[in-house]
């Protein structure tokens, strides 16, 4: 058995991986680290916490807010943890495909004080538009002046823009604010271990003395949901992240898959704009990570999947890992066809 | 100041615990007797041959890792039903059944638990059987369901208390859930014998109770898979549609691969196709999809003839040499002189043993001979050897005579 709260080298190299060899916290000693199930299991252990122990004892009423659009499993994550008052906070522009800042900020403005607030870290699910680290800084503000709770859901590190770094930057800054924060981190995409079910939460609090009473908590959390997390994945991590040959090779790899991705955006926009498709497609090559909202409609969807045989998300949202060089020609004409076919 | 100013620290695992205390020790005759966990003769780990050959089966073939479904992988699952059902059962046979892929066997607990608290409405609450697993306790309460007790050990005897048993059982409101440990009842090593399984299942079944079966121990208890579920088998026959949690932690020696199944026995295959639904969506918010290494090994020398039977061999294997400790022990014991009645170190059965040692008396063989245990007396005679067994009970009759 692992212990309760996973392998130690595991849990510790993520942390660092998503905070940053210089994280004035982990100098400070006031970080702390739960092995999950996934990003997902990271949630959860995160949310459970939350109810139990955040804005009160078993504070269900607490508002949780959700972008609008967003993964749709975190919805069912709070529910299921037991919070009760679960809103959405404007996120996506769908006139203009891009971030609603303004609805987002005012949304933060009227929440009320000590909401809980999840936020993509980067390569926003499913839009795949992130806010510029100016605009974090504007959102962090309002937070901080509004005592909102953050709590970062980044499962895609690394494999958004090809660097570890930037990729955090949100993270990082908001750590550098001196907020307390939860940071649910994903190892599926970035490290290719989806079914391996490697995650961690990370814990940012003000002081060690906290951050331990924390997770004293949270062991008890873990043990009644699945006792101690599988070791495999684990195990593979934190090999590949504490070897400096295995961690330079694991960055080419993830740089390597990211820029397959940018290169399928960039093949699909040149080649939506030399068919004349109508509509504007810079969104496609401004958005970031695995996702694109193309902006096609339930019934061009439709088109799509029954006419065409591609399948994609009634939102629009098609997963741009899907596109290869065989296959980017034969998408390209049919969201040509859905778009001037269908309205 | 911090959002956490008010969080309490949170209570030392008492099992961990004695771990800890034992990793401390740096006297050379330490005995951890403490951890759930099985030990060969020389006090290792024990990896089976049967689950290196499934390992080295999956490296060869350079599969992909892609996501599981939410319910796991199916040739695990169904073998899982297979191993616990039999295969000639007719729960098994006409697929009136769904089995999902559990964290290990905690993570099948908590998926059943919070299967009950959402879909049955009839009671809150949950009977187990005193004592129990610690962790059953906390699990069902943290699903949302409250918990009572029926009276199991006896220990006057150190065994069943029987009549107790049926007594309180007879006084359960209708309707209520019951959770019997399958075999090798943890913490006691106490389990009821087949005439005694007879009866409690006439009683449950008069009592119109929800059955939940804890099974972690299936072919590590006696030796014998068959006669390890023949509990779990006979109530299905008498027609009660349990729901079971396996664990192959154990049996398998997979601990650290959190491999395990939760089971729900239905009327037919239509309602098990609703409650896997079900399932899935309770699942889905928890964790996505279960971890695939350890279900693949266990899937792999389930349905590999020869790997199956190499592996019913050495869980026989472990199950004996547990036996011939226990075995052992006893004489050890008589030899030290001893004139208690040692008897049910022998009786009982598993990984455990509740010695029937008082709290004051573990203190003394924690403190004056690095024996290391739970204050309730109990022992996993996993943690003991041919090599350490007569210090063992020297040590025991010392605090004992």
């Amino acid at each position: 058995y692992l212990p309760i709260l996973g392998l130690p080298e595991f849990r510790a190299n993520a942390s660092r991986i998503a905070l940053g060899d210089n994280s004035p916290a982990i100098k400070e000693n006031r970080i702390g680290s739960v092995q999950s199930l996934g990003g997902t299991g990271a949630l959860r252990i995160g949310a459970e916490f939350l109810r139990r122990w955040y804005n009160g004892n078993n504070n269900t009423a607490t508002p949780v807010y959700i972008s609008a659009p967003s993964w749709e499993n975190h919805n069912s994550v709070f529910v299921d943890a037991g919070f009760k008052d679960i809103r959405t906070y404007r996120y996506w522009d769908a006139a203009k495909r891009g971030l609603d800042l303004q609805g987002l900020l005012d949304d933060m403005e009227k929440a009320p004080e000590f909401s809980i607030f999840i936020l993509h870290a980067c390569a926003h699910n499913p839009t795949g538009t992130d806010p510029t680290p100016d605009q974090w800084k504007q959102i962090a503000a309002v937070m901080k002046r509004r005592f909102l709770f953050p709590f970062f859901d980044s499962a895609y590190q690394g494999f958004a823009s090809g660097s570890l770094d930037k990729d955090a930057w949100a993270v990082r800054y908001f750590v550098s604010e001196g907020f307390e924060l939860f940071c649910a981190q994903s190892f599926s995409k970035n490290f290719g271990l989806y079914n391996e079910r490697v995650g961690n939460l990370t814990v940012v609090g003000k002081d060690a003395d906290n951050v331990q009473r924390v997770l004293s908590q949270m062991e008890k959390i873990v043990r009644t949901t699945w006792s101690n997390p599988p070791s495999q994945g684990a195990r593979i991590v934190a090999t590949t992240l504490s070897s400096p040959q295995l961690f330079a090779e694991w960055k080419d790899n993830v740089k390597t898959m990211a820029d397959r991705v940018l290169l399928m955006r960039s093949e699909l926009r040149s080649r939506l704009e030399s068919l004349g498709t109508p509509g504007t497609w810079n969104h496609i090559t401004e958005q970031i990570g695995m996702f694109s909202f193309t902006g096609l409609n339930p019934k061009q969807v439709e088109y799509m999947i029954k006419e065409k045989h591609i399948y994609l998300m009634a939102s629009g949202r098609i997963n741009m890992c899907g596109l290869t060089t065989k296959n980017l020609d034969y998408v390209a004409k049919s969201i040509h066809e859905a778009v001037t076919k269908i309205q | 100041s911090s959002w956490w100013s008010h969080v309490e620290m949170g209570p030392p695992d008492p099992i961990l615990g004695v771990t800890e205390a034992f990793k401390r020790d740096t006297n050379s005759k330490k005995m951890n007797l403490g951890v759930g966990a099985y030990r060969d003769d020389n006090g290792k780990p024990y990896v089976l041959n049967c689950v290196r050959k499934a390992e080295a089966m999956i490296a060869s073939k350079k599969m992909d890792k892609e996501y599981l479904p939410i319910g796991g992988l199916a040739d695990f699952t169904r073998a899982s039903a297979e191993l616990a059902l039999g295969e000639n059962s007719e729960a098994f046979k006409s697929g009136r059944y769904v089995t999902v892929q559990g964290i290990s066997g905690t993570g099948s607990l908590r998926i059943g638990a919070n299967f009950l608290q959402r879909f049955f409405k009839s009671s809150r609450d949950v009977y187990l059987p005193k004592p129990s697993w610690g962790n059953h306790t906390p699990i069902f309460r943290d699903a949302g369901l409250q918990l009572q007790a029926y009276r199991y050990y006896d220990p006057k005897t150190c065994s069943l208390d029987f009549s107790g048993a049926m007594d309180d059982i007879s006084k359960i409101p209708e309707k209520s859930i019951i959770v019997l440990h399958a075999c090798a009842h943890n913490p006691t090593g106490v389990d009821p014998r087949q005439e005694q399984w007879k009866e409690l299942a006439a009683m449950v079944k008069k009592r119109n109770l929800l059955v939940y079966f804890d099974m972690a121990y299936q072919g590590f208890a006696s030796g014998d898979i068959n006669r390890d579920a023949w509990a779990v088998r006979y109530f299905i026959e008498q027609g009660i549609n349990v729901i079971l949690s396996q664990s192959y932690a154990k049996n398998m020696g997979l601990y650290g691969e959190r491999a395990g199944a939760f089971t729900v026995i239905c009327s037919d295959a239509e309602e098990a196709k609703r409650v896997e639904s079900q399932l899935k969506i309770l699942i889905r918010p928890m964790y996505s999809n279960p971890p695939l290494n350890g279900a693949r090994i266990a899937s792999i020398i389930l349905n590999t003839p020869d790997l199956r039977k190499e592996w019913l061999v050495e869980v026989k294997g472990m199950a004996d040499r547990i036996i011939s400790m226990r075995t052992q022990l006893v004489s050890n014991l008589k030899k030290e002189g001893s004139s208690h009645n040692w008897q049910h170190i022998t009786d009982q059965i598993g990984m455990f043993c509740f010695t029937g040692l008082k709290p004051e008396q573990v203190e003394r063989l924690i403190k004056e001979f690095s024996i290391y245990m739970t204050k309730d007396g109990r022992i996993s005679v996993a943690g003991v050897t041919s090599g350490n067994v007569g210090y063992l009970a020297h040590a025991i009759h010392q605090v004992t005579k």
